[in-house]
């Protein structure tokens, strides 16, 4: 039995990289406040502090082909991020 | 070890407010001189030093009442005999506490007592612990010569007929009897009620000899006001109220001190046994955070640790579509470590992580958290705290320095004003929520910003002066509304900014703060609270003197969580109220060790005493330690683990002590991740929701059957003792360890003392901490190291732990959660004082008496809209879910406002919260979600088809008989 067998029909999911998207651009909401260089860095430390290398990696390759979906500050400090 | 009795002075010690030292004065007491701060009662400057005059009403926890006069002296030069209790020592008096007219006096009142008292003390509960015997041998009671056929309390029939003064006993309470036939009329309980715990559900009824204790009206126990703290059970000198499990065991015979595991207060008790059986939890006096006092779940609640549901044998299964095996202990273990090593080795290195517990010990959490990065060699490890006060440890790390309150409890004594944002003490933290409220009757003001009208905000001898019944989810727009009136209206405290905070941070969020849209006027119409009321609340809070804040998960449990915290913190050092007694920032902690959890290196991306993986410094001194090169990159947060294993790359997770499919939101989800486990372990005293998706059931032991720390919201780190033998056989430290032996690591511990004394080593905030020295002192507060060998009541008193306090920008972003047509409600969830977290303990104790369902509290206007009376089963329904529960119609909540517990998971609130969560910690925003009410005729689909796998998913195999 898999997980399926308890979706309500009109459970509305959200998929992973849809919640990774949402996170990124959350973060920048809060960091929006601030002069641009130190919004793009508060932002792009946040993330190297708290999310695994993982969820870098695939935030950092939806930027790459495009960044559909995210804010510019949270596209710019994305970027930013170190491989 | 002994029946551990603390000795009782009869009267308080004076109350010294911080900064006065008190006068002292000198007497002599039976010819012995002493000396005692001025406002001490002869009688308890006579226990001082040792004298114990003999009394009936008067006991340590309450103000003298001076009414069974047994505690009678003789002054020298002065007339008469007054009450030592009420009769405060002076310089030069000379005190006798024992003379022939004394002995006669007491005689004869005693004589008077036991007249109308039944003389069954053989077959009496209380015998060998009665006040009243004690009394009566100290003062030398030889007869009774009055008889008992006069009018009395003590026979259901006099001369043949009904005695119309008798009243039956009461045994209502599920915890304790009410026997008004041995009354004495002392009033320690009513007092007990009043000035201890302040639920005032008690008096005494009628005059003269028709003087009764009456809770309420004359209702039974059950049905009054009272919540059954068991204060006065605690202050009866006889066996008028009495633990039911004392009239059916009988008396304990020895006691050790331990530490509760329910709510983060972390009150101090001592178990009291007969072998190993426990008689009864009594509140220990000298107990740092709760000074004697007790609440239903701590005092009463703790059957659950022998109730029949507990698994005690481990057991497996290769899918969870087949009954449970059990197996030895050996099998188990040997089993979930190849299964980890097979799945690392198929999936890799970061495939597989765990779960420490907020209720299990400091110890247990560390040995979890080295496990995974010593042994799984990631840092997946994350702890509940990610759902409740994550945003707590971020936001004042952050502008303070460090991850914790700022406080003791006692501060609350200092305070003038009281803040309360988002926290129900009386529900969820009670035992702080009487000496909160023992300080709002003595005079401190209140503040409660809250969408429901808590019992905090009107109840007997308090009312708020400000109640600010914001809309959830409008946290950080009230809190800037609050800081605009602070600094526009030149509230600020100038001088202490200056001194202790960087002043162009500050400078920056002044100007933010009193930009016009930030004004309580631009924000009253969607906070949904006046103006007026808003600036009012900001100028007691910054005017009114010493003023602390308290929060609780109504501030955390938020898309803008850490920003509420931030603006809590920035509030707090723009008025100066930090870093003094009375003053400060006070995280209430749901659970008995969520503050130690979290010291203790329980966050993926921090070692313990919050230092971040990435330090190569710390890094590497663990690394040292454990023989190991640890992973720099930070783990997955619990949310995380679920969306990873929902992508397939997260396939075993150990879980030690949590219940996450119940108390996680969006349950469908977290369900959803937890089926694509390959392995998932859990250690817990009972098959809780999250193990129906369990591979591997490794059963745990209880507070009682293992040594350990506890850490309370006040950072005071207290031990929890063993009185009993885990049923299960390992205490839970050893059951990790025994995991971690077979993954290969080399541990030896044999005693959890020693795991501290590894963390000590490890920590600099805990570097002066062993049990021998909590054995020695009691409790202890971090930071205790060679710079606070006393521990730290007080943090940021010179500086703060960062340096200079950081002021932080707090923009308002209205979280996405949002009613509209199809949801037009807004939930929030919350706790009620008689369960605890999800249940698990609670709910198998009679505690259910009180609760023993989740229930939707609705406006009776929204109600009435519905067609929704009160009792009915309604549909709760949001994008994520739909559940049935029934409805109780409530003027608490506002209109438009609907609250539930998350307590039983036959109804699985957390069906319906979303996936929302903070945006710097991820934690859940369980306090908003969009939802609908409709009546229902049934439960939902959901809960019948989870109904019915639970129940298959539980099923133990029966081995044949042989």
């Amino acid at each position: 039995m898999g997980h399926s067998q308890f979706d309500d029909e009109e459970h509305i999911t959200t998929t992973s990289d849809e919640r990774l998207i949402y996170m990124a651009n959350q973060i920048g909401k809060f960091f929006v406040a601030r002069p641009l260089d130190q919004a793009v860095k508060g932002m792009a430390k946040h993330i190297a502090d708290f999310w695994d290398p993982r969820m870098r990696a695939k935030i950092r390759a939806h930027v790459e082909s495009g960044g559909e979906g995210l804010d510019p500050l949270a596209c710019e400090a994305i970027a930013s991020l170190q491989k | 070890m002994a029946l551990i009795k603390e000795i009782d002075y009869g009267t308080p010690a004076p109350r010294v407010p911080d900064g006065v030292e008190l006068a002292t004065v000198t007497l002599t007491i039976d010819g012995q001189t002493v000396t005692v701060p001025e406002g001490t009662s002869i009688m308890r400057a006579a226990q001082m030093i040792g004298t114990t005059i003999p009394k009936l009403c008067a006991t340590d926890n309450m103000a003298a009442f001076g009414s069974c006069r047994m505690c009678l002296i003789e002054i020298e030069g002065r007339g008469g005999t007054p009450a030592s209790c009420t009769t405060p020592a002076a310089n030069g008096i000379v005190v006798h506490t024992q003379t022939d007219k004394l002995k006669r006096l007491r005689n004869g009142v005693m004589e008077l007592y036991i007249s109308d008292h039944p003389l069954d003390c053989l077959t009496c509960a209380a015998n060998g612990d009665c006040e009243l015997q004690d009394t009566a041998g100290a003062v030398g009671l030889r007869e009774v010569r009055y008889g008992y056929d006069g009018r009395n309390h003590v026979f259901a029939k006099t001369n043949g007929l009904a005695n119309p003064d008798f009243i039956k006993k009461d045994d209502s309470n599920p915890y304790f009897t009410y026997d008004p036939s041995k009354c004495i009329v002392c009033n320690r309980c009513v007092r007990a009620c009043d000035e201890v715990q302040g639920t005032f559900a008690l008096t005494i009824s009628g005059r003269g000899l028709d003087s009764r204790v009456s809770p309420g009206q004359n209702d039974p126990f059950l049905s009054s006001e009272c919540v059954s703290c068991g204060a006065c059970v605690q202050a009866c000198p006889t066996a008028t109220l009495t633990e039911k499990a004392v009239i059916d065991i009988g008396q304990p015979e020895h006691s050790a001190v331990t530490t509760c595991a329910y709510c983060g207060v972390g009150c101090t008790f001592k178990a009291e046994m007969r072998g190993e059986q426990l008689v009864r939890m009594v509140p220990w006096k000298d107990g740092k955070a709760n000074h004697g006092h007790s609440c239903v779940k701590g005092r009463f609640a703790w059957g659950y640790a022998t109730h029949r549901e507990r698994i005690t044998k481990p057991m497996i299964r290769a899918t969870i579509h087949e009954p449970w095996r059990e197996v030895s202990w050996e099998e188990a273990i040997r089993h979930t470590a190849s299964e980890f090593k097979r799945i690392q080795e198929k999936y890799g290195k970061r495939s597989v992580g765990g779960i420490t517990s907020s209720r299990c010990t400091n110890e247990e959490s560390f040995l979890v958290q080295k496990l995974i990065r010593q042994g799984f060699g990631n840092n997946n490890v994350d702890t509940c705290a990610r759902v409740c006060h994550s945003p707590t440890g971020y936001g004042l790390s952050q502008t303070y320095g460090t991850s914790a309150g700022t406080q003791d409890f006692d501060s609350v004594e200092d305070t003038d004003v009281i803040l309360v944002i988002g926290a129900n003490p009386p529900d969820a933290h009670p035992v702080f929520a009487s000496r909160m409220k023992q300080r709002i009757r003595e005079g401190a003001k209140l503040i409660v910003i809250d969408p429901r009208k808590t019992d905090l905000v009107r109840s007997a001898h308090i009312e708020a002066d400000f109640h600010l019944p914001l809309r959830p989810s409008t946290n950080v727009a009230m809190l800037n509304a609050l800081a605009h009136v602070v600094v526009t209206e030149g509230l600020v405290d100038e001088d202490f900014v200056r001194e202790r905070c960087d002043w162009d941070e500050f400078q920056d969020w002044a100007e933010f703060v009193a930009r016009p849209d930030h004004s309580p006027e631009a924000v009253a119409e969607y906070l949904g609270v006046s103006a007026d009321d808003v600036r009012g609340a900001a100028r007691l809070y910054a005017t009114g003197g010493r003023a602390a804040i308290y929060y609780g998960l109504g501030v955390t449990e938020h898309s803008q969580g850490s920003t509420a915290v931030i603006a809590i913190a920035n509030l707090a050092m723009a008025t100066g109220n930090v870093g003094r007694k009375g003053v400060g920032v006070n995280p209430l902690r749901g659970q008995n060790n969520v503050q130690g959890a979290c010291d203790m290196g329980s966050f993926p991306h921090e070692l313990a005493g919050y230092r971040h993986i990435s330090n190569d410094v710390v890094r590497k001194q663990f690394g040292d330690m454990w023989g190991v090169e640890l992973d720099a990159e930070p783990g997955l947060r619990i949310p995380n683990m679920f969306d990873a294993a929902v992508d397939g790359v997260f396939k075993g997770m150990y879980v030690q002590g949590e219940d996450i499919l119940q108390s996680d939101p969006d349950t469908v989800h977290v369900s959803a991740g937890l089926a694509a486990l390959e392995c998932l372990v859990v250690q817990d005293l009972f098959l809780n929701e999250t193990a129906t998706f369990a591979h591997v059931f490794l059963p745990g032991c209880s507070f009682l059957e293992k040594d350990g720390t506890f850490t309370n919201a006040e950072r005071r780190i207290q031990l929890i003792r063993k009185v009993m033998a885990p049923k299960n056989g390992y205490g839970d430290w050893e059951v990790t360890q025994l995991l971690a032996r077979e993954m290969g690591l080399d541990w030896n511990y044999e005693h959890p003392s020693q795991i501290m004394d590894e963390i000590a080593a490890l920590t600099p905030t805990f570097a002066n901490v062993s049990f021998a020295m909590l054995a020695e002192k009691g409790s202890v507060q971090w930071p205790c190291n060679d710079a606070a060998p006393e521990g730290t009541p007080t943090m940021h008193i010179d500086k703060f732990v960062r340096g200079k306090g950081r002021f932080m920008l707090t923009e308002y972003v209205p979280t996405d959660e949002r009613v509209g047509p199809r949801f037009p409600l807004l939930l929030t969830t919350g706790r009620i004082l008689s369960q605890y977290n999800v249940g698990a303990q609670t709910r198998r104790t009679a505690n259910s008496t009180w609760h023993e369902k989740d229930v939707l509290e609705i406006h009776p206007q929204d109600a009435e809209d519905r067609g929704v009376r009160d009792g009915d089963l309604i549909k709760l329904k949001s994008r994520a879910g739909a559940i049935a529960l029934h409805a109780k119609i409530s003027e608490k909540v506002a209109p438009g406002v609907v609250y539930t517990t998350f307590h039983h998971p036959d109804t699985q609130a957390n069906v319906i919260t979303t996936d929302y969560s903070d945006w710097a910690t991820n934690c859940p925003e369980y306090k908003v979600t969009a939802v609908q009410v409709t009546l229902a005729n049934g439960p939902t689909e959901w809960q019948e088809r989870y109904d019915i796998f639970a129940r298959e998913s539980r099923k133990v195999a029966v081995e044949p008989a042989e």
